[in-house]
């Protein structure tokens, strides 16, 4: 965290540097010598299988190193000249490793970020980053006794809580089913493995589903005996996480489950019109792909910004919170993380936006 | 009196409107969609070099008591406010540089190095004056409230001191730009309340006190016992920059050819013929890649004005295509050199001072305004001329005008 000190100093220097700050000149010595956004410096890309990798981050000013493992960090690269955001779990232990942070990333064939970071990006890329968020976090200290549920990528956050643990010297009772397609695509496969061999209290079930299928959990008393008794982290496809979702509720344990979903429900493609939601008032609409979102906040007496209601003035343009809109005028479409003129863009499924 | 109809105006059927319409929309896919990261490079480097010169202009004037110093430091100072006011500033609140996402680099977020507030200038420019653009009475940037720039306007005593407003609004150009957030005309039409006035000059008033804390207290005090030379050296570089911003702006839309129109077309008004009015109402001026680049590319106008929102970089390349429309439907594309274009404005303003019984021309064939009803002072001028049976050309307004000069008129 920056000191008192040197944001008054900072403001000082604005004085001289306005409209501008005096990061805006420092970063043109050294790109991470600014705290106006966010960034990091890439400094290693491991891969961690065939469609994975670790990406090693050195933040510049202004980031706190005070996140909580299982949390997500929201990242921007610049692909083409523009800035694309996603958001991938920290995989690093919190306040520790020089200061570095990583993610770990599984390239998927729809992804084009997600394959950009696995496959092309190198060290010495600039990033903007945004601060890790999330509530699928591990309290301090953890509960005495532990049941992890991951698939796939779904390892990343609870990678992070098992690294944390052990670095707090904390050993609880885990137990921890993680699925994937085959032995070859288990990330952390050696770290897991090694973790069993040395822990005692932590115990791994490997569901590769290629030859074994996908896990029952209506019938997880065979893997898990106490599975109730004990805290859950689950994090995976959507699939998983309703069927995890529906055997803690016939449990009547659904408060011991904590989930974290990665996608962000998206209506077809093609299919258009959603629920819009403006954040600050907390109201919702339901609009169809021709409806603009300047009209549905309106409908609601949302004090809309606006200016030449025809895409040209920019008077209106917001930031999108989550989900997906659609230019109504070059039919590009939009995602979280972009800024969006509202006058010209329609709900493309869920969104919220920033108002 | 100003252009009512603009379909008749231009002598096109509708039909041909809205094929130019279709045509002007195929440009503006094709920019949208070939952005990528030579434009990025492109936004990025000019950020980097109008620093670099600030920088350099800001420690050559801490040495302002020595002569080389203080003009190298006023110099660079000048040149790097022009390019941030024009090339950056201008365009990047134009959103020009929106789809980059970069949040350092929005329309949102980009303060510009000037005294009028970037969210004031967002309202009263990429709204009023683009979307309204030249209509008599609702964009203010006809005369901005002071200068009467064409005989639409109906004369008043104080228009007598044009040319002196004119060099005076030259001068204080950026003071000029801040107060016309306040939207002076509204309030006197009382469309705005004092209230409300007062508290955009409060907004005004913060970034004022910011600027010229900055200009006139911080630099010249860092310079010490040189503290004069330097607050001369920085009056100067703003100087600099007004007088060049006010040459390029004016040159935009005051110049002969570049036409008003009233309320009552813009009531009545389609999305072609948007365009037409924005083709019609702004006037380029000819520049090498120097120049336009220190125009912030508004020597491109008429482009910007069918795009106000694409990358300032890409008009030249645009401004080919829109020639060859021009050519294609027959429609006048006014430029000159930036002398030429500035003279005709200048000479208007001059001649504007007087009352309309003082001044030859009416307001429907003007050299600064014109209507449909130029076309009227003689029977037979067809209302479209359709394609040209020999050559299979369409016939437009350039086929109009040539019509009347060449054929004997009838006097009205």
């Amino acid at each position: 965290m920056p000191t008192h000190g040197v944001l008054s100093l900072r403001g000082l220097v604005a004085r001289a540097t306005t409209p501008l700050l005096p990061d805006d000149y420092l970063k043109l010595l050294n790109p991470l010598w600014s705290a106006r956004e966010l960034r990091g410096l890439v400094v290693d890309v491991r891969r961690e299988t065939e469609d994975s990798a670790t990406v090693t981050i050195k933040p510049g000013w202004g980031f706190s190193g005070d996140y909580q493992p299982g949390q997500y960090l929201g990242i921007g690269v610049r692909v083409g000249g523009r800035w694309h955001w996603r958001s991938y779990s920290l995989t690093s232990i919190p306040r520790r490793d020089k200061k570095l942070i990583a993610i770990t990333v599984k390239a998927t064939p729809e992804g084009f970020l997600s394959s950009h970071l696995v496959n092309g990006v190198d060290p010495g890329t600039v990033v903007r980053l945004a601060a890790p968020r999330g509530d699928f976090a591990l309290p301090d200290p953890a509960p005495a006794k532990l049941l992890f549920v991951t698939a796939g990528s779904g390892i990343t956050p609870v990678m992070a809580m098992l690294r944390s643990l052990r670095q707090r010297g904390e050993s609880p009772d885990i137990m921890h089913v993680h699925s994937a397609h085959a032995i070859g695509d288990v990330i952390f496969r050696d770290e897991l493995c090694a973790l069993e061999r040395t822990q005692h209290d932590y115990r791994l079930h490997l569901q590769l589903t290629a030859d074994m299928g996908k896990v029952d959990f209506a019938a997880l008393d065979g893997l898990v005996p106490d599975w109730k008794d004990r805290s859950t982290w689950a994090c995976g496809p959507t699939a998983m996480l309703d069927a995890v979702e529906n055997a803690w509720t016939a449990a009547g344990v659904r408060d011991k489950l904590h989930t974290e979903r990665f996608a962000i429900a998206r209506t077809d493609k093609g299919g258009e019109g959603g629920t819009v939601t403006f954040k600050n008032s907390d109201k919702s609409i339901k609009l169809d792909g021709a409806t603009t979102l300047m009209e549905g906040g309106e409908k609601l007496s949302i004090q809309m910004p606006f200016g030449c209601r025809m895409g040209i003035c920019q008077s209106c343009v917001l930031p999108l919170e989550s989900g997906y809109v659609r230019d109504l005028r070059s039919g590009t479409e939009h995602r979280a993380g972009d800024r969006i003129q509202t006058c010209i863009s329609a709900a493309s499924g869920d969104c919220t936006i920033d108002i | 009196m100003a252009i009512t109809d603009i379909k008749q105006y231009v002598h096109l059927t509708e039909a041909d409107i809205e094929e130019l319409a279709r045509e002007l929309d195929a440009i503006r896919t094709d920019i949208e969609e070939s952005r990528g990261e030579r434009d990025a490079r492109y936004v990025r480097r000019t950020i980097q070099l109008q620093r670099a010169l600030v920088v350099g202009g800001r420690i050559a004037l801490l040495a302002s008591r020595n002569k080389v110093a203080w003009v190298a430091g006023t110099a660079l100072l000048g040149i790097a406010k022009i390019i941030e006011n024009l090339e950056l500033g201008h365009n990047i609140m134009h959103g020009q540089w929106d789809w980059l996402n970069d949040p350092e680099i929005h329309s949102t977020e980009w303060e510009w190095d000037t005294t009028s507030p970037s969210v004031q200038w967002k309202y009263t420019h990429n709204f009023v004056h683009h979307k309204y653009t030249n209509i008599v009475g609702i964009d203010d940037d006809v005369g901005y409230g002071l200068l009467r720039v064409t005989r639409d306007q109906r004369w008043k005593p104080e228009y007598l001191a044009n040319p002196v407003f004119n060099v005076l609004l030259g001068t204080l150009f950026e003071w000029g730009v801040a107060l016309h957030g306040v939207e002076i005309t509204k309030v006197r039409k009382r469309e705005k309340t004092m209230a409300e006035a007062r508290k955009d000059l409060r907004v005004i008033g913060k970034k004022v006190a910011k600027q010229v804390g900055k200009d006139y207290v911080v630099f010249p005090a860092l310079s010490g016992p040189g503290w004069k030379h330097t607050l001369a050296a920085n009056a100067i570089a703003n100087l600099i920059r007004n007088y060049w911003a006010y040459l390029v702006i004016f040159c935009g839309h005051f110049p002969d050819g570049a036409e008003k129109f009233t309320r009552e077309e813009y009531e009545n008004e389609t999305h072609p013929e948007w365009y037409l009015r924005q083709m019609l109402g702004s006037a380029n001026f000819t520049a090498g890649p120097l120049m336009a680049f220190m125009s912030g590319n508004l020597c491109y106008q008429i482009e910007h004005h069918l795009y106000p929102d694409l990358p300032s970089n890409r008009y030249a390349e645009i401004s080919e295509r829109v020639k060859a429309l021009c050519d294609k439907y027959d429609l006048p594309y006014t430029t000159g050199s930036l002398m030429h274009q500035y003279m005709q404005t200048f000479w208007t303003i001059v001649k504007l001072s007087v009352p309309n019984k003082f001044l030859q021309a009416s307001s429907d064939d003007a050299p600064e305004t014109h209507s449909e009803l130029k076309f009227r002072i003689r029977e037979g001028v067809r209302e479209s001329f359709g394609v040209d049976p020999a050559t299979g050309r369409r016939r437009g307004l350039r086929t109009a005008l040539r019509e009347l000069q060449t054929a004997d008129v009838a006097t009205a």
